[in-house]
Parts: structure tokens; sequence; C-alpha cells
């Protein structure tokens, strides 16, 4: 597939809100649970969840870039019985309102207890938008990888293991986020935060080399003979039937030579996974400069691994598309 | 299906639907190629919207081809010339410096110039036209004019085709003849990619094939037609006349041939004298029967009796000739049928020995002539059709052998063509198909006699000035004195054409115009006008070369200064590489802007059952200062007063070309006229009639086109139809209704050998072309390697280079058309894999092909559908940077190439420098070329952008013309 | 319930593109058009249309089959490219199972033409819209135009009828009966996209020529004495042996 810009930047930049927000929650849990100290909400949750809010937005925004009428972009809720991109156009603005809120009821420090649960427990409406941002967040990212998941000729996108994985690297660049961030407005969150973040960028490095091994063992369904349906094991296609190319032409293929593709595939795997770990590792005491580049280096590493995403997939489509004459 | 008639709105639900607008449908005939299909013009607010074949058409029963589609890409196309040009003063030709003047301007400069040479020398005013279907017209202002140098694109496309099979059967493929695939079997197509007769034959192929028919395509390359043959047989180029002599051989060894076919309608049983000391050897011996004078053969000649054991007259009734033997005439003269001589002939023409030339397995060869043998002798057609012979006999029916061929450049185009065409058509024969059921098929106005009557002048005082031309411009000599040369020998055309040379050249040698006129040989001109010839690109051999000579000038004498061809006109609706070189453009219309007739007196559209002409009216206004050729021709021959445009007051005659098609009879109160139908005052004859004035109402509302279905009983064995011949007599179709027997042995050929040898009383060559008529005239055909591969180092250049036109612009003429170049944007030399892997040359690899005559860098591509020793690529799809206002930088020029560069339009010969032609026909030889291939240096390909080379300087838009948009959203929705 | 589609035989298709331009014409001046060419007259010339000719070389010299494949739209009975479409502007038509985009509601995503295995859609890069073939939707129920006319214009032009249409829910059409008398097959059908678009395969006519068959009785060569019989003085086993 040919990796449009709009796109990588749309799913990593709302993978690394959606996570930054996860992370958010996470520690004000642990916090409510006593595990953590309690840090400043007003600058901790609050300016974390505009910076959240912020990404959302790019991404949003980025995402506009890849429509051919963005002025229609309303229109595309209307099939979320069918299609994960309505699904997923439905939930990343429900999400981006749960962020809004949370944030919101942070800043304003507005904590009315509504109720209490066993173990004294109090529940105030940061801790149900929390909850219901965590849900969104997944749907969210569930949403999104499915878009791909779900297209089962694309063979290398078609699988849990893209859940999964959407997932994951959301979640290791949002807590790596929220490390560098931390670092500046809650310190005494910082080493727990790198500390997850390290774990989930551990086990997304577990899940992407999985999808790598799993891609790199694939055997295509389909071939030039069910292409066009003769039976012969030499077929070569002459011509496409047209010469200067075409949307099927641009649409499909990344365009690049191989060796691009080799060397994408070496940088993102260095670069989302044990170059942020080490930082991070190094970074866990606070040092601010040192989690800002994990999270730099990481987030760059993504945009390569999700423009690998793209190029990786091979369309069956690009059967009929091989050669000009 | 049909699901249940709804109204359109509801179904545009959800596509919008087209604003109200005014919609029309207009008939005409299409032009994007010479197949000229009926179609229908959708208009919407005038503008065409859509163009659809016309369902109650004749030709196309309502199917259009690619190009008929992409019409609408024509007529709004930024190539068009809109406007008259002259070259500004001073200015290179090539450089297209032009300026716009007038019409005014135009005609007066031409009416001037060309009325100076009518005055003095005719000779030096030469009309030279890339289309051959207005022939009648440009030949006939030719003649008007008195020049005999004129030609149509015959020549150089497909020459051979038609001589080798008119001066054989009396009809060829093409517009005058084809294979009747309704009926036949077998089907036999040799190196044909795509054709005239475009989309009837697609038609035909498609329903035979789903008749289970058996189709066969014997081609070195596996293409378009090719590509649904049930078997593909694999030819190196050039050696079909092998294939078909070893076939010959193999039939008339198992007495696979049709006899009773042979022996009543073909010259096989007739003797010929074998006395080699005898003036008469090699020609028929004849007896006295009363005869008149005429072009057609009288039946005087002789067969050896088998019931009587004696010579008896040919048809004699009761007799029954031995086709094989040899006999003594009373007077002891010894004589063999010609049936007999053939046999002869073929004898080492044995599979093996064509194998190893061809390149065909020994069994196909084998196989190819027991299949074509078998079918024609066992799955015999029987027609219920009573019809007469010429003899008089009566016949209940009307016999077919399915097995039909067909042919096309393939065979045409090759030094060695007309005695391979010759081949073809004798096996034809042989299998008894001509004019029969499921075999060849004539249209009319064929058959004609062999040859056909018209001849040109043969004395060079025809050319008088002031003075119409005495004969026809191109004619079909019968025997050297029917030549067209002057006292000593020399040619008197400028394209040597009815010469020595090339005696039979009966469409002339347009490839060799240019470059004679350049060398003053055999004499300088002063004025050439092409119509729709590229002849600065691909439509000439030798392209870089020539295109020097158009812009060459003296350097000395008289002239110096002067170009060498001085006055250069070119008339065409597009932008070109050849209009650059023009003094003067006339800007032509397109064919939905004009009228036009496709006529019985050119090369109609007719089809098996009887004649068709058909017309095009236009649908679109005029663009800009655009004239139809036509109208220009009228007016210069007004102003120069020719005969056939003003009274004997000198007055005009012809309002303009509507007026002229009306009114223009061939003789005054011939009724013929350059339209069939709806002739007479009411247009209640057809054929023959007085003018009709209102022809062009009836042609409109009859599809544009008139179609007159013979009776039953004339539609076959027309050469030897008495009912048809005499039909075509009383219609003045034809002059003599004489039968029109085939000729195995060609007594036409053996005179002009004959000539060569010293003997009789005609003409003789001159002493330095003795040798090549008395080689190359044989009277029976005979298989030689190409003129060119006698003078090419075999080993140094291993193969052999081809060209194919793709379906989707064979004769479109215009590569500028927006869609069509979308789907061939530029070309690529097809090699056989294995044969590219020898070289080292991957799939992609920029390459050399390199021939003795020049070199090509392109691109290669690897195929195994072509045949190891061959490589091709489709022509004409290179440009010339800029040429037909296409960006410099387009496809066509940086990856597009032309192989014409590699092809010479001369050979050299003995005495001089010869034209690369068939030497009988003049044929272009341009399938005969050998090259090498090598990949391109690494230095060569590291630098910079690549491209194929040669490139020429960037050709740009002339004064007038549209600016090209970056962008084209045709005709719909107001874009946004 | 009606299904229309196109079956396109490759038995006789030449490759002559008649279907691709005739589609283009008639498209980009009618209801889905305009369909957009960009640089028409310069380097790389692209542009929307919704039907290509394409060709395949088959096998090694000299066994080599030389294939014309058109490929349009398929109009899966199970479309892939319709539930993934988020606003609707993909959508089969339950009447005659065409299907469709709705210009006006399509954004642009490109997301259904991810989800086609065929290549079918294009985006016309002027509109932004995905555009597809309609199977000339606004030809087929033109009551305007005489039953013949009513058909895809791919259809009408193609020379050798190598695309027949109809409904291939109707076991009677001519495309059902094509489909299951001449080994009509979809294309990838291990997607389960069931496409209503067949193709036919190539079939081959051969002769069977018996050696026998050769040698006959009526060979012309007797009467012209070039198969006699021996002369009675040459040499034969009677002069040799006395058993």
């Amino acid at each position: 597939m040919h990796p449009a810009f709009s796109v990588i930047l749309l799913t990593t930049l709302i993978g690394a809100a959606q996570g930054l927000f996860l992370a958010l929650f996470t520690a004000q849990s642990y916090a409510a649970f006593k595990l953590l100290p309690q840090p400043d909400a007003h600058a901790f949750y609050g300016q974390g969840s505009l910076l959240a809010l912020v990404l959302l937005v790019a991404g949003l925004g980025a995402s506009f870039f890849h429509l051919g009428h963005p002025e229609r972009a309303w229109r595309s809720a209307a099939m979320w019985r069918t299609s994960w991109l309505s699904r997923e156009v439905i939930v990343l603005p429900a999400f981006m309102g749960v962020v809004f809120l949370y944030g919101l009821a942070h800043w304003l420090n507005w904590h009315p207890v509504l109720t209490t649960l066993p173990g004294e427990l109090p529940v105030d409406p940061t801790a149900i938008l929390g909850v219901a941002g965590t849900l969104f967040a997944f749907a969210l990212f569930i949403c999104t990888a499915m878009i791909y998941a779900c297209l089962k000729f694309l063979s290398e996108w078609h699988s849990p293991l893209t859940v999964i994985n959407y997932i994951l690297l959301g979640g290791a660049s949002g807590f790596t986020l929220a490390a560098a961030f931390a670092s500046v407005t809650a310190p005494e969150l910082v080493s727990f935060l790198a500390g997850w973040a390290a774990i989930i960028t551990l086990l997304g490095w577990i899940g992407r080399s999985a999808s790598l091994y799993r891609n790199a063992r694939l055997k295509p369904k389909s071939s030039l003979q069910t292409a066009i349906g003769i039976k012969h094991p030499r077929i070569v296609q002459k011509t496409q039937g047209f010469m200067g190319g075409s949307f099927n032409t641009r649409e499909f293929f990344h365009g690049q030579p191989v060796a691009v593709l080799r060397a994408v595939k070496w940088f993102f795997v260095l670069a989302v996974f044990p170059l942020p770990l080490l930082l991070l590792l190094s970074g866990m005491q606070g040092r601010t400069g040192l989690l800002v580049a994990a999270f730099a280096v990481q987030y760059a590493g993504l945009l390569a691994e999700r423009w690998f995403f793209f190029a990786q997939a091979n369309h069956p489509q690009n059967l009929y598309y091989q050669s000009i004459a | 299906m049909c699901p249940p008639a709804q109204v359109v709105t509801y179904l545009m639900q959800s596509i919008k639907t087209p604003s109200p607008s005014i919609q029309e449908v207009k008939n005409t005939t299409c032009y994007m190629c010479a197949c000229r299909c009926g179609i229908r013009v959708h208009l919407r607010d005038g503008v065409v919207r859509y163009i659809d074949g016309n369902p109650d058409h004749p030709l196309n029963k309502g199917v259009i081809c690619a190009k008929g589609s992409s019409g609408i890409m024509k007529q709004y196309s930024p190539a068009r010339l809109l406007k008259p040009l002259k070259r500004k003063a001073g200015a290179e030709r090539g450089a297209g410096d032009f300026e716009e003047i007038s019409w005014d301007e135009a005609f007066a400069t031409l009416a001037e110039r060309l009325g100076k040479i009518r005055a003095t020398d005719p000779k030096k005013f030469a009309l030279f036209t890339g289309r051959d279907q207005m022939q009648a017209l440009t030949g006939m202002f030719a003649r008007q004019f008195g020049t005999p140098n004129y030609a149509a694109h015959g020549g150089f496309c497909s020459v051979n085709m038609a001589a080798g099979m008119i001066y054989t059967i009396g009809g060829s493929f093409w517009e005058f003849g084809g294979p009747d695939l309704d009926r036949a079997k077998l089907f036999v197509m040799i190196g044909t990619a795509e054709d005239h007769h475009s989309n009837p034959l697609k038609i035909a192929l498609s329903k035979f094939k789903r008749d289970g028919g058996r189709f066969i395509s014997i081609n070195p390359v596996r293409t378009g037609y090719s590509a649904i043959a049930d078997e593909w047989v694999p030819i190196r180029p050039g050696t079909d006349g092998a294939l078909l002599l070893a076939i010959i051989h193999e039939i008339i060894a198992t007495g696979l041939y049709d006899r009773d076919f042979l022996v009543k309608y073909s010259n096989a049983g007739q003797l010929i004298n074998v006395s080699e000391t005898n003036d008469e050897f090699g020609f028929f011996v004849r007896t006295e029967v009363p005869t008149e004078e005429a072009c057609y053969e009288p039946q005087d000649k002789l067969w050896w009796d088998r019931n009587t054991d004696h010579a008896v007259v040919t048809h004699t009734a009761g007799a029954d000739p031995y086709l094989l033997g040899e006999f003594k005439l009373q007077d002891g003269t010894p004589v063999k049928p010609a049936f007999q001589l053939l046999q002869e002939r073929v004898k080492d023409y044995t599979p093996e020995w064509a194998s190893q030339i061809t390149g065909i397995p020994v069994e196909v060869i084998r196989q190819l002539a027991h299949e074509m043998g078998v079918t024609a002798r066992d799955q015999k057609i029987e027609l219920p059709i009573a019809w007469t012979d010429s003899w008089g006999n009566e016949h209940d029916t009307v016999t077919g052998n399915p097995v039909a061929f067909h042919a096309m450049r393939g065979l045409a185009a090759h030094s060695n063509g007309f005695q391979t065409i010759r081949a073809l058509a004798i096996l034809m024969s042989l299998l008894g198909t001509i004019d029969r059921p499921g075999g060849f098929r004539h249209k009319a106005p064929f058959p004609r006699p062999i040859p056909p009557c018209a001849r040109t002048p043969n004395d060079p005082r025809a050319v008088q000035p002031n003075h119409p031309l005495d004969g026809m411009v191109l004619g079909w000599p019968s025997d050297p004195d029917d030549l067209f040369v002057n006292d000593d020998g020399s040619p008197v055309r400028l394209d040597k054409a009815f010469s020595w040379e090339y005696p039979l050249s009966v469409h002339g040698l347009m490839h060799n115009a240019i470059t004679n006129a350049w060398r003053g040989d055999p004499y300088r001109i002063d004025t050439l006008l092409i119509f729709m010839a590229n002849m600065s690109w691909n439509s000439t051999m030798n392209t870089a070369e020539v295109r020097q000579m158009l812009n060459d000038k003296d350097t000395e004498g008289p002239n110096a200064g002067e170009f060498k061809i001085p006055f250069l006109v070119v008339c065409d609706a597009f932008h070109s590489e050849m209009t650059a070189f023009a003094d003067l453009i006339l800007p032509d219309t397109t064919y939905l802007e004009r009228h036009d007739v496709m006529s019985m007196l050119d090369r109609p559209i007719s089809e098996f059952d009887g004649p068709v002409d058909s017309v095009r009216i236009p649908v679109v206004p005029v663009s800009g200062d655009c004239k139809p050729f036509q109208e220009v021709l009228i007016e210069i021959g007004t102003r120069l007063k020719l005969p056939a445009f003003v009274t004997k007051e000198g007055v005009r005659k012809f309002r303009d070309y509507p007026d002229f098609i009306i009114n223009y009879e061939t003789e005054p109160g011939s009724g013929i006229g350059f339209l069939a139908g709806w002739r007479g005052k009411g247009g209640e004859k057809f054929l023959r009639g007085e003018p009709n004035p209102n022809q062009w109402e009836m042609y409109a509302k009859n599809n544009c086109v008139f179609h007159y279905e013979l009776p039953k009983s004339y539609q076959y064995m027309r050469n030897w139809n008495k009912g048809y011949l005499e039909w075509s007599q009383r219609n003045r179709i034809t002059r003599y209704a004489e039968p029109i027997l085939i000729h195995i042995y060609s007594e036409v050929l053996q005179r002009f050998r004959s000539a060569a040898q010293g003997k009789g009383l005609t003409r003789k060559p001159p002493e330095h072309l003795k040798k090549r008529i008395d080689t190359y005239f044989d009277p029976l055909p005979f298989y030689y390697d190409s003129l060119e591969a006698q003078v090419t180092d075999k080993h140094k250049y291993p193969l052999a280079a081809v060209t194919q036109r793709p379906m989707a612009m064979y004769h479109s003429w215009d590569s500028q058309n927006a869609w069509l170049r979308q789907i061939h944007t530029h070309n690529y030399l097809y090699v056989n894999t294995r044969t590219a892997l020898q070289q080292g040359i991957a799939d992609g690899d920029w390459i050399w092909v390199e021939s003795q005559w020049g070199k090509v860098r392109c691109m290669a591509r690897h195929s195994e559908a072509v045949e190891p020793g061959t490589v091709w690529t489709w022509n004409a799809i290179g440009k010339a940077a800029g040429a037909w206002n296409l960006t410099p930088d387009a496809n066509e020029s940086q990856k597009g190439f032309l192989l014409n560069h590699l092809i010479s339009e001369e050979l050299p010969g003995a005495n001089g420098r010869i034209s690369n032609s068939d030497p009988i026909t003049g044929q272009a030889a341009w399938y005969d070329v050998r090259v090498r291939i090598y990949k391109v240096g690494a230095g060569e390909t590291a630098v910079g952008v690549q491209n194929t080379s040669p490139q020429f300087e960037p050709m740009k838009p002339y004064p007038g013309m549209k600016t090209r948009s970056s962008i084209l959203a045709f005709l719909g929705v107001k874009a946004k | 319930m009606t299904q229309l589609a196109l079956v396109i035989d490759l038995n006789v298709c030449v490759g002559c593109q008649a279907c691709v331009t005739s589609c283009k014409e008639w498209n980009t001046a009618g209801s889905a058009g305009p369909m957009v060419d960009q640089n028409p007259y310069g380097a790389d010339p692209t542009g929307t249309f919704f039907n290509r000719v394409q060709t395949f070389e088959v096998g090694e010299f000299p066994n080599t089959e030389t294939v014309h494949f058109p490929k349009s739209c398929l109009h899966c009975e199970d479309p892939p490219c319709v539930p993934v479409c988020p606003t609707g502007a993909s959508y089969k038509r339950k009447e005659d199972g065409i299907v469709l985009v709705d210009y006006d509601k399509c954004i642009g995503c490109k997301y259904c033409s991810w989800a086609c295995p065929y290549g079918a859609r294009e985006l016309d890069e002027q509109q932004q819209v995905m555009k597809k073939c309609t199977l000339c939707v606004d030809r087929i129920y033109d009551t305007s135009m005489t039953e013949d006319d009513r058909k895809p214009s791919c259809v009408k032009a193609c020379p050798t009828s190598a695309r027949l249409f109809g409904d291939i829910h109707d076991p009677q059409s001519a495309v059902s009966i094509a489909i299951r008398e001449s080994g009509g097959y979809p294309l990838m059908p291990e997607w389960g996209t069931h496409p209503a678009n067949h193709y036919l395969p190539r079939r081959k006519t051969r002769i069977k020529i018996h050696e026998d068959e050769l040698e006959r009785a009526d060979n012309p060569l007797k009467v012209d004495r070039q198969l006699p019989r021996p002369a009675m003085n040459e040499p034969t086993l009677d002069d040799v042996t006395t058993w």
C-alpha cells in the first residue's frame, strides 16, 4: 500500500494521545488506591489532558488531508453498523469529549464525591470520566486497528496482532510521553510512568516482532492464476492497460525499492523499542531531557513503523498492475 | 435480462441527472481508420458528446472500436491546425516558424506557382497523398493538371498484396475481398496484426470461433488476432514464401488439390511452349479464335485433352485436359500444362527445405498442408444456388471448400513479397477457394481482368504543358510496352514507378519521392504537395536523412541558396513532424466537419454480397479557418482552369465539393459519378444514372450508405459467373464480361522476363536491369532471400526487426489522442526472453538496436510471444519531441522510438543505389531490416534522465493553434 | 432477485480496447462524468477509466498464449467495498445488484478501494470522489433509447461481442447459459466476494487427421497418371521366388 502521511500522522498522534490518557488515568487510579502520591491535579491531569487533546486534534486535523471531501466528513458516521472507519469516526470525537471533560474536571478541581465504593474509595466525576475515557481509548484503538485488520485481502493486516500492536505501540508512546511530561509536572510519578512505558514498549517489541515474523512467512492467497483464472505455472503480465500510471498504481504501492523498505524496518525496530528503552531507563530518575528524547525517538520510530506497516501490505489488486508496455 | 423498464430519473437518484440540453444524433461515417464504419454522433448543445456504431450500417452493425470511440478527442485535440500558415521568410524548414495567412493568399500563391509549372513542365509538380481513400479525386486532379507524379501511400503500405493477388486471381484482400468466415471451417491468417476491414473482421472472427471454426495464425509475433488463434505458428519474417511453397509442394504431392476447380477456372491446364530456343518460350500456345482488341485475355489457348489425346481449344465442351505431363504439338513444339510447371517448380521446395528457412518444424508444415487440403476436400459446402458459368454451363449449386486465408503487410512489406503473395493466391486456388463460400470472396468492383484495364501512358509525350495527362496516373501494366518510360528506357515518373526498376509498381513509390527529388534522379521538381502523410517521420524510411533532404539547399549553380525541393506544401489537420517542413500549410478539417465519399471509383466499402458505397456528412461546423482538402483541390483546379472543373468558356463548374460530387460525371452523360446510390433525376437509379440534385439528402436518410445486394446467383464464382459479369458490364463496373481465369502461371511476368532475355518485339530493359528483370519476373512463384538480406552480413545482424500497429492506434493518424495515448504512451522493443538473456539484457533494460544503416536506443521487454530470431515494436508510437502539440517531455518522444531510423529507403545496387523495395512492384521493404541488439554501455546510462535516441530539436506549436490543457474533464458536469 | 453482470469471453477478446474508450466516452460525458485526464498531452498521461484491457503471456515459447483480459468492477454479490464505506456512498442496489457510488456522499477516503481485491475502483483526482463502473445504469433503463441501445456502452461497442450482459440469476438468460455451458468462472474465488461478472475461458478447436484419410481413391493425381500402376515388365517377387 502507499503510505499516506495523513494516515501515518493520524494513527500515531491519536495513539500517543490515547496512551497518554491511559497513563494519566492509570496514575490517578494508583493514587486513588494510595499506591502513588497524589500529583498536582491541575498541572498533571489538567495539562496532561490538554496535551492529549492537542495530539488528538492534530491527528484529526491530519486525517482531513486524507479525504477528498473533508467538508463532507460529517457523513462518515452514518455506517457504524458495518464500517470500522465509521465507528472510529464516532469514537474519536467521543473520546476527545471525555478527555476534554476529564481534563476540565481536574483543571477546575471538581471533585464532588458522587458515591463511595467498598474500601472507602470515593468516586468523583474524574473517576467516572476516567473510566469512560479508558473504555473509549481502548474502543478507539480497536476501531482504528480494525480498519486495517478487517481487510481480509491484506493478510499483513488481517490479524489480531494488528489490534494488539496498535494498543501496545499507542500505549508505549503515550506512557513515554507521560513520563517525559511528568518529569516537568509531577516528578514523583516519573519512575512509575517510565517503568510502565518500558514494560509496554517491551510488550510492543514482542508484539511487533511477532507480526514481523508472521508477515515474513505469509503465503499470498491470491496469485496471477486466481486473478485471471488461468491455470499455468508461468503467467507474466505484459500490459496493465495504460502506461502513465493510474490510481491503481499510485494508491497500492509504496514506490520504493526493497532496500528502502528494509532500511525503514531496521530504523523503526531500533527507534521504537531498544533506544527508547535505554533512554527511559536512564531517564527514570526524572531527567527530562532523556525522557523527551525517548519520546521523540520513539515517535519518530513510530512514524517509520506506520510507514512500513502500510508499505509492507501487499494488496492483491497489485497482481493486475505489474507491467507497462 | 431485461429488468422492467423504469423511468430514468428514478435510477438517477444517486447519480446526477444530466442537465436538460439540446440533444441531437447525426449519422456519418467514421474516419478514425481506413475501416469506415457507420457512426452515430450524439451532440449536446452542438458539442460532440458520444459516438457509437450505427446498428443499421452493413459494415460494423453497431459495433465500434477504440479509435472510433475516441473520435471526440481527435475533434477537440490541441494538435489541430486552425489557420493557413506560411513559413516565415528566412526560417529553416523543420524549425516550425510560421505566420498566419489568409486562404486568399494561400490560393493565390498556389495558383500562381502551379499555373507557371503547368504552362511549362507539369512534371515539376508532384502530389503524393498518405491516404488512399480519396484517390479518385486526388488522382483525377493530378491527371487533369497533367503531371504523372502522383501516388497514394499504397506503394509503401501494401502494394504487394494488391498486385500479387490481383495479377493472380483478379482480386485481393483489403477493400477488394476477404475471407468468408461465415462459412469457413479453417481460417489461416498470415502476418496480420490489424486490418483495414477492422471491425468486420473482428465481428467475423468471433462468430467463426464460436461456430467451432479452427483458426491458425502464422506470424512471428502473437498479438491481436493471433492471440485467439487455436494454433500459433511462429515464423521468421520474410520467409512466408518458403512456407507457402512447401505447403503447395505437399498439397500437390498428396493430391489434395481441387483438380476440377483448377481445370475449369484457372490456366493450370493450358499449354505452355517449353522450347527454350523458341522466341515464344514460356508463353501459352495460342490458336486463332475471333476476339476483339481488349485488355482481357482471349480464350485462345490450348488444353491437351485426355479423351482425344490431342490439343484442343481451352474449355472445349466435353474436353478434359491433362494437368500433368509433357506433350508435343503437331508442329513439334514441346508443351507442358502450367500445372506441370508448377509441380516442377515446387519439387525441391520440400517441408524439410522450408523448415530450415522458416524455423517451423517439418511436421507442422505437413500438418498445415494436410489440414488445409483435407478440410477443403472433405468439408465441401453445397449451396442450392443455380448459376451459369462463362461457357454457358448451368450449375445447380455453388460449391465451397471452406478454407479461408487472410494476409496483410506481414507478407507484403518484404522485397520478396510479390512472389510470396503469388504463392498464397496459388495455394488458395489449388484448394479451390476463390470466390466460393467459406473461402475467399470478392467485393465490388472486383474481380477485374488480369491485369485490370487501367493503363498509364507509355510515352513521355503524354505529359504536355497545359494539358491533362494522356492516360491514367496509376495503372496496371500487362507487358513491357505498357511501361511509362522515356525512349532510352529511363523513368518518366519522379518515383520511377512503371519503369524497368519496378515495372508493376501499381501504387507508385511514395517512399522514394523525396530522395529522388532531392537528388535530381530522375529529375528535380518545383513543388511537392503532400496530403496527410508524415514523410519526415513514421511514413518514411531513413527518417533522419530524409529530414535533412527536405531542408537541404543547393550550394552552387543558378539556384545556389535555394532549397533542393523548392516549394513544399502540406495539407493536414494536425501539427506533425511533416508540417514543420512545409513552406505552406493548408489546415484540413476533421472527418466530423466535412463531406466525403467512399466511392466505387476508389476503394469503396463493398460487401461480399454486392457493392456498397458511403458518404460523410458534416456533423459539426468547421473549426477555425480549416478547409476540407477536397474543397482546396476544387478551388485550385478551378483557378487553374483544369478542364474537369471549368466549362469550355473557363467558367467554374462546381460551387463546392458536395456540388461536384452530385454533378461530376466521368464523361459527359456517362451517368457514372463518385456515388453509385440514388442516381437519376429522382434517385431512382443506381450505379449509373443522371446526377440527382438530392443525392446527399438521400444518403443522409439512409445511414450515409448505399448497399446494393446482388441476386444470390451473382454472389459467387464471379470470375466466371456469366450472369454477374454481364450485370457488371451493363452497369459499367467493367468493360468486358469475359471470364477471369486464375493465373497459376503468370504470362504477364513472363513477358517481362522474355524481354529481359532479348526475345520478342516488345521494349527491352536497359542493360543494367536485364538480370534483375530476368531473375525476379518468374512466371511461377519462387523463394528468394530479401534484397536487404542479400547485402547484409547475417552473422553481424542476426535478428529480423519488424513493427506492428496496435489495434487502438491502427491507421488512427493521431497519437496525440488524449485517450488512446494513455493506452500506448511509448513503445518497447520486444525480444524473446532467451534471445535477450543471451545478450545479458534484462526486462526493461536500455539497449541499442543497430542495423547497418543506423541505430536507436530504446528499452527492451522480454516476451514469450515472439519468434526468437525476431524483435518487434509498435510502430509510430514514438514521436519527435513537441510534435502533435505534445509537451517536449512527453513519453512518446522521451521513451518512444521509431524503428524507421534503422531502415534505408535505398540499397546499394550493382549500378548505383536502388530503392529498398520489391523489384517487381516497388513495395517498400519495411520488414526486411536486420539488426543486432546490445545493452547500452555503463557510462551512457549513468548520467541524467534516460531517453531514447535519436532525439531532435523540440518542436513548438504554430500560430493559431489552441493551447493544450494540463487537465481534461471533458464535457461533463462543470468541474469544481 | 436480479443480478446484472457482464460475462467476458476471453476466447474471442482480441484486446482491441474498444470497451475501454467507449466506456470512457459514454461515462465522461454522462452522469458518471466527467472522468478526468491529467497531463493529457504531457508526460505520463493518466486518467480515470472504469475499464481496462490488460495483456498476459501464458507459457513459454513456442507454447505461448497471449491473453487479453478486460477488467472492470465485477459487481460482487457480496461486495467487500460496500460495508466498509463510512458514509454509505458505496451501495449495492437491491433491484439489480449493481454496485454504485453516490458521488454526493463520497468523502474520498479511498477505504472502499482498499477493500476491493480487484482494483476496480478509481479515485477521480479532480472530483476527489471514488468512481467505478456503473454498468451504464444511465443507459440500461433509459426508455428513450431503443431496446438494443439499452446496454452498457462497452457491450455495445465490443466488435467481437466478447462482452455479454444480463441477469446471472435468471437461469435462462444468455449470460447464465454462457457461464453454465462454456465454463464461466469468477476471479479470485478465494475471497468469497462472489463476483457477478464472470469470465469464459479459451476454448480450442483441433482437427484430427488420420493417416489413411490422406490417401484416397479420388486422388486427382491418378487422373494425370501420376499414381500409375507399375508397368508389366517391372521386376516383382514372381520373378525370383517359386514357393
